[in-house]
Formats: structure tokens, C-alpha cells, sequence
């Protein structure tokens, strides 16, 4: 039995308290969710032992099945049952890949911006699916690490744009986590794998998996993991292996392309099974059922599924020139390619990034696991249990941002391969003269031309003072946080009006979607939302004060006694009241004490960055 | 930190062109481990608003001194010389025409015999132009306070260098296209 512990007098237990955390890798074909426990990452199984759910979402009339149950039902019951909902994430129709010139489901609001997936239980957005996922995977943490989690670190592919990383989050909101933070994939691999191995140098990240692709150059240095460059494709991976080998298939067999829903679902199946027989065999035998109740048996053999993927694979090459070239490195400067991804199992996938990269790229890992391994020891630090760790992340945008101007053209405001958190300002002025009004459209990619780059949205800037053209000036200001996030900000500067937006209305939800959405599930759920809003605050009102108490344990000296006292009053006021139901008064205090410590805090971080030059002297460096 | 500290001053290094780059990177990697959003997850609203302007201005300026056009360009900026107005900028002729020639070269690239070899040429002739330029970037600014001659000297310089960076930006996209079609 363990021994009890008792804490020295006077000292309190919450600095040293275990919060529960969780890396969660949610992907195309499977996620997984892993924690650190006794120092080490590990995933959690379900149940039966498994730990990888089948990103597979079934509905029915009465219920949600997610998993490896929803998975068997694909083929008898397809337009209910969804599968790689991660592609249509922050997606409008036309991005989404058809079979035989038909969609998998049938969708409705084609036009609309977030399409919706037509099913028994109602219209699903591919937000709600990936939150079903999400969900599932949740409860499985909680059974196994028998608690709540204080919080998630998910993992999105490093070449997802805002819209797609935004729509990741809501998924993350509405099924009811705390998202610490998006983490790209290929950067959580590599943490996982560099602290494992106690790599230092160039690595390349070579990560393909059901349907994405990622290639992240990193620089590892004493903890910190620099991300060069990133480039990719998030419509290619394991999925379109599967595809053309569906096309082959239906090729040989003379099956039309009207055939049913099910044959469709049972083709894709199996060529699936076929790809993973060509892993580790010279060819792979197919039986497919017809709808007509006939067989049609074929081989497929290794040398000709090569020939049929080598387009897909030579797609994955492009991508990592144009990383090498970003980062400013050869590939003989890249001490190791770490795979990582189901699909880099494709032994044709480890051949041509071999060539590519001039050695032989690392497989020891397992490719299915790293990522959320990774993500779950970022988690572990991000939630606090760590204080003392080294491990740094600086990460990056994959695309650039920018904004229309005139003639259709994209102005670049913050180019791809920037490192986050960033911020950057660029002027602009009125066109005619009066101008009033200014629209303000946000896009990303790397094209000259508006009709080329992706839409994030559009703001406009109203009630700017009738001037002469190019006599105002109108500051718009992006800022990228550390989840790759971007939030627009535009002012005209000799007036002082301002306007902005969080960039989410093209493909994302608003806010007050995922409130409503969240206040039906747990209405649904647990019938109280006012009790878990205030649980919130009270937990809230917690975490600020044992913040501000470690602070003034460290840095109090920063503070003159009347500042001190000060500081002191709030938050004894706000101690006081975070016991009590009253949820308003619970949020105002927290905001007066965040107020009158604004002064220590910002002292403090000056301090901080003072000393993280001066504790070293010049040799060192 | 304050508004009106250099970037130079926010890494400690003297105000030179010739950075000491690995020092640069290494007090970079210093500066993010203090203020870095992910070690500011559980503090106020404030701190972690705090932390990300600081984090993103310390990014801002490792970019600015790391890249030799942006750090020469931002050495002028401290001598007060404003980039407001690019359109006064006058080059000289000869540059101009060469432009011209090089962005005729890189859009009549498809009808050559071996594309992609005659590209690889192309791009590492502009390599060669923006090392050339650098170089005289690099002299100049060596001379510390700069006369008015001087400075305009170095924006006509920084002036070109766009010039080349751009179309440098344009044969990588064409080379990604060769590329694709292979």
C-alpha cells in the first residue's frame, strides 16, 4: 500500500496536486488519447484493450456509435454511418472527394459555407461528428485515469489552415474539453521521438497518414524543438491509396459507376485490406461481392500497386523540396527522417523517401502511437505538472496570410513559415475620396490571386471620416496566436475607429452556435447548465489565486507595500466569494484582481526576460 | 518590455550588419523559454495576453535580424530613414533592363529544349545577383553612422534586392510546376 503523505505546515498541497491531461491524436482513419502517468506517455485503451477508435461515427434513430461497432456497420447501413469526417473539416462540397462521380453521403446546404451531413438522427455538421469522436475518446480517459481532465492538447496536420484548425477547436469545445492547445502533428512526433532517442540536430518529419500529408523540418537544441519549415497536403494519404486501388478494382471487374452505396463501401473495404496485405506480401487476392450476388476474384500485385500509388507518392515528394528549401537546408544536413502515419508502412512510401532524402528513414517507432504520445506530454506540461521542464515548442504557420486588395490581388501580410505567436501590422488607405467604409478580406495560400487562396473572411471598417483619397490610414493588424489561430484587427488612425473579428465565419461556427449547440447536449446530458457554468467560475477563481500566490512567493519584492496591499485586498475579496453560487460576483472579482495585478505582472515578465540573458555570461553564448 | 528598446538592445548584441548569428539564435531560444504562451497556460487573462505580445515581438525581431535584407533595412530605419514612400524610389536603368531580361527568361522557360536545366541556371544567376548586392549592402553599413548619399545608396539596394527576391519567388513556384508535370 502506498504510504500516506502529509504536506510540510504551512505549505500548500495545490502546487505539487496531479492534474489529469491528455494528448489526443484525431485522425482520418483512427484517434487515440494518451497520457503521462509515472513520468512515462502512454495510450489508453478501451475496454476490450484497444487503443485506437476507428474515427468512425454510426447514427441511428436512437443512438450514437462511435468506434470499431460503427466501423462493421459502414457497409450495411453507409449514408448513417460516417467516415473520415476530418476531411470535410472547415471544408466547403467542392473540396470534397468523389467516388465514381458521387459523394459518400448525402449532404445537404450544398451552398452553405459548413455543408451538413444528412443522416436518421437529423443534419450533422462534420464539427458535431469529430465532437462524437472526441467525446468517446474523453469518457475512455476519465474511466481509466479516474478523473476529470483538467485538459486536452489535440492534434491537427501542420498544413491545416485557420479555418481547418478553427473548426478543430469548436469540435474540441463542443464535446466539452478544455483545448490547452492545438498542436500540429508532425511537431508532436517529433517530441515524442526526440526526447525518446535524446536527438539534437536536423530531423525531418515525414508524416502521411489516412488523409493528410505532413513534412515538418525541425531543429532540436537542448529541449527546444524549432520548427524550420512545414509543407503538405491535407487531401492526400492512406485514403487515396485506397481510392485508386478502388478504381483498379472497378475497372477489372466492370463496375459501373451508378453501382449501390454498398458495393461502393464494401470496394473501398476492401481495397483497404488489400493495401495492408501489400505491406508485408508480393500480391494480394481481392474477392468482391457484386450487386448482382456474383463474385469477381482478381490479384493485384505489389509491382503494379506501385505503379498506381507512385503519382500519390510522387505528390509527397514536391512538398518536401519545398520544406528543405524553406528551412534553407540540403538533405545532407537532415540527420533523421522519422516516419510517422499508417501509410509510411507502404514499403514504396519508405523507398522513395529513402532516395529523397539520401539515407534510410526511421521506422522503429510506431507510427500509429507517436503522435498522440507527444501530444500528451505536451499536455502534461501545458496543464503544470512539470514546472521545471525544458521542452519548448516554437511552431509556425504552413500558409501564408494576407489580404485582398485592388484588382483581385492578395497582399501577404504574414508570409508561411512565420514562427507563432506573431503579430504584424501593414497600412492601407481609401481608394476614392469620401470613402467611408472599408471591406477587409482575410486569405491564406501562397497565390497572387485572390481566386487562388482560401477565403477566411470578410470584415469591413464602417464610419471612417470622409477624407481625400489615400489621405486616411487604416492599420490592420493580424496576430496569429500559439494555436495558429488568427484574429483581424482594422483602425484608421487619425480617427481612431476600430473594428475586428476572431476569423471564423466562412467555414467556422460563431460562438453562439457552440453555446447552443453545448447547451442542448447537456441539456441533454445533465440538465444544469447554470451548476456547470458556476462549477467553471469557482474552479476558475481557484486557478487564479494559486497563480497569483506562486507569483508573489517568487517575485512579492517587485511590488511597494501599497501596491502590495492592494493586490492583497482583491484577492482576499475574491477568495472570499470563490465558494459562493453567486457566478456574477465570482467574475467580477476575478476581473478586479486580474486588473489591479496587471502592473506586477507585467513587471515581472520584464524581470523574467532581464534575467534569461544576464543568468549567462558572454562565453556561453 | 519597453516600447522604445531596439531589437539589437532586446538581444543584447551590438548594432552591427556582421551578427553574431548563433549567438543571436541561442539568446532567442533564451528569451522564448521565459515568455513563452505555453509556459503562461494557467496564469490571468492578462499574463497570458502579456505573454503573447511579448513572444511575438521577440519573433519579430529574431526574424528582422536574422534575415539580411530585413536587418539591413531596419539598421537604415534606426538612422531614420523611412521606407514610407516606395515609390521614390529612382533605380538605375541598367537594373531595370536586366529585370526585364531575366523575367522574359523565366515566362519563355517552357518552349526551351531542357526546361528544368535552363531554370536551375536561371535561379542560380540570381543567386549570384543577391549575394553581389548583399556584399554591397554589407560594406556600406560597415561604416556605422551613414551620410544621406550613403543611406540612399543601401535603400536603393534593399530596393533591388525585392526586386530579386521576387522573382526568385517566381522561379521556385515554376520549378514546382516542371516538377509536377514530371
Amino acid at each position: 500500500m502506498a504510504l500516506l503523505q502529509i504536506s510540510e505546515p504551512g505549505q500548500s498541497t495545490n502546487p505539487h496536486e496531479h492534474r489529469l491531461a491528455a494528448g489526443i491524436d484525431l485522425g482520418t482513419t483512427n484517434s487515440l488519447i494518451a497520457s503521462v502517468k509515472s513520468g512515462l506517455a502512454e495510450t489508453l485503451p478501451d475496454e476490450k484493450g484497444e487503443n485506437s477508435l476507428p474515427s468512425v461515427v454510426r447514427y441511428t434513430a436512437s443512438e450514437i456509435v462511435v468506434g470499431t461497432d460503427a466501423k462493421s456497420a459502414a457497409a450495411e447501413d453507409p449514408l448513417n454511418t460516417i467516415s473520415s469526417v476530418k476531411r470535410y473539416m472547415g471544408r466547403g462540397l467542392s473540396d470534397i472527394k468523389e467516388l465514381g462521380g458521387r459523394r459518400p453521403y448525402e449532404f445537404v446546404d450544398a451552398d452553405s459555407a459548413v455543408p451538413r451531413i444528412h443522416t436518421v438522427a437529423g443534419d450533422v455538421s462534420p464539427v458535431e461528428v469529430s465532437a462524437e469522436i472526441l467525446k468517446s475518446l474523453k469518457l475512455r480517459a476519465e474511466a481509466s485515469l479516474g478523473d476529470n481532465l483538467t485538459g486536452v492538447v489535440i492534434t491537427v496536420p501542420a498544413y491545416f489552415d485557420d479555418a481547418q484548425r478553427q473548426a478543430t477547436k469548436d469540435a474540441g469545445k463542443l464535446a466539452g474539453l478544455n483545448v490547452l492547445r492545438l498542436l500540429n502533428e508532425p511537431t508532436a512526433a517529433a517530441v515524442a521521438y526526440g526526447l525518446d532517442k535524446e536527438a539534437e540536430g536536423i530531423i525531418a518529419v515525414y508524416d502521411l497518414g489516412g488523409g493528410t500529408f505532413d513534412i515538418s523540418i525541425l531543429r532540436l537544441n537542448k529541449g527546444v524543438f524549432e520548427v524550420m519549415a512545414t509543407a503538405g497536403d491535407t487531401a492526400l494519404g492512406g485514403d487515396d491509396f485506397d481510392y485508386v486501388i478502388a478504381k483498379w478494382i472497378m475497372n477489372e471487374a466492370n463496375i459501373q459507376d451508378d453501382a449501390s452505396h454498398h458495393q461502393m463501401r464494401r470496394l473501398m473495404r476492401d481495397a483497404c485490406s488489400a493495401k495492408e496485405t501489400l505491406s508485408n506480401f508480393d500480391s494480394a487476392e481481392i474477392n468482391i461481392e457484386l450487386d448482382d450476388g456474383s463474385k469477381w476474384n482478381g490479384s493485384l500485385t505489389l509491382e503494379n500497386f506501385n505503379q498506381l500509388i507512385a503519382p500519390l507518392i510522387q505528390k509527397t515528394l514536391l512538398p518536401c523540396r519545398r520544406a528543405l528549401r524553406d528551412a534553407g537546408v540540403d538533405a545532407s544536413e537532415v540527420q533523421s527522417v522519422v516516419m510517422v502515419g499508417g501509410s509510411t508502412r507502404v514499403p514504396d512510401v519508405r523507398n522513395k523517401v529513402a532516395d529523397f532524402f539520401e539515407q534510410q528513414p526511421l521506422t522503429d517507432i510506431n507510427p500509429d502511437t507517436v503522435v498522440a504520445m507527444g501530444a500528451a506530454i505536451q499536455a502534461d506540461i501545458l496543464v503544470g505538472n512539470k514546472a521545471d521542464s525544458d521542452l519548448l515548442l516554437l511552431d509556425i504557420i504552413p500558409l501564408s496570410l494576407g489580404l485582398e486588395t485592388m484588382g483581385g490581388l492578395v497582399e501577404k501580410v504574414i508570409p508561411r513559415n512565420t514562427t507563432i505567436p506573431v503579430a504584424r501590422a501593414q497600412d492601407f488607405t481609401t481608394f476614392k475620396d469620401g470613402q467611408t467604409a472599408m471591406s477587409i478580406h482575410v486569405l491564406q495560400g501562397e497565390r497572387e490571386l485572390v481566386s487562388d487562396c482560401r477565403s477566411l473572411g470578410r470584415f469591413a471598417l464602417h464610419e471612417i471620416p470622409p477624407m481625400v483619397a489615400g489621405a486616411a490610414r487604416i492599420r490592420v493588424t493580424f496576430q496569429v496566436d500559439a494555436d495558429g489561430l488568427l484574429s483581424v484587427s482594422a483602425r484608421e488612425e487619425t480617427s481612431g475607429v476600430e473594428s475586428s473579428i476572431e476569423v471564423k465565419p466562412s467555414y467556422g461556427l460563431t460562438d453562439n452556435e457552440i453555446e447552443n449547440m453545448l447547451r442542448d447536449s447537456i441539456e441533454h446530458a445533465e440538465g444544469d447548465v447554470g451548476a456547470r457554468m458556476l462549477r467553471e467560475q469557482q474552479v476558475e477563481a481557484e486557478r487564479v489565486l494559486e497563480a497569483l500566490e506562486a507569483a508573489l512567493a517568487d517575485d512579492g519584492d517587485l511590488l511597494d507595500a501599497d501596491e502590495r496591499s492592494e493586490v492583497d485586498l482583491a484577492a482576499e475579496k475574491l477568495s472570499a466569494l470563490s465558494k459562493s453560487t453567486e457566478l456574477r460576483a465570482i467574475k467580477d472579482a476575478i476581473a478586479e484582481v486580474d486588473k489591479v495585478a496587471a502592473t506586477f505582472v507585467a513587471r515581472r515578465m520584464d524581470g523574467n526576460i532581464k534575467k534569461a540573458l544576464a543568468g549567462h555570461n558572454v562565453n556561453e553564448f | 518590455m519597453a516600447q522604445t528598446q531596439t531589437h539589437f538592445e532586446l538581444f543584447e548584441l551590438p548594432v552591427s550588419f556582421d551578427i553574431d548569428l548563433k549567438g543571436l539564435s541561442q539568446r532567442y531560444r533564451e528569451l522564448q523559454r521565459v515568455v513563452h504562451p505555453d509556459k503562461f497556460v494557467n496564469a490571468s487573462d492578462h499574463e497570458r495576453r502579456l505573454s503573447v505580445e511579448n513572444a511575438a515581438t521577440i519573433n519579430e525581431a529574431y526574424q528582422i535580424l536574422k534575415a539580411p535584407q530585413r536587418r539591413a533595412r531596419y539598421m537604415l530605419e534606426l538612422q531614420s530613414v523611412s521606407f514610407d514612400d516606395e515609390t521614390d524610389m529612382a533605380l538605375d536603368p541598367a537594373f531595370l533592363m536586366e529585370q526585364i531580361e531575366l523575367r522574359e527568361a523565366l515566362a519563355e522557360l517552357s518552349q526551351n529544349e531542357d526546361p528544368l536545366m535552363s531554370l536551375n541556371q536561371l535561379m542560380s544567376d540570381i543567386k549570384k545577383r543577391i549575394s553581389v548586392v548583399l556584399a554591397e549592402i554589407a560594406d556600406l553599413l560597415a561604416l556605422g553612422q551613414l551620410d544621406d548619399e550613403q543611406k540612399t545608396s543601401v535603400k536603393q539596394r534593399i530596393h533591388k534586392m525585392q526586386f530579386l527576391n521576387k522573382l526568385q519567388e517566381e522561379a521556385e513556384y515554376q520549378e514546382e510546376n516542371l516538377l509536377d508535370v514530371i
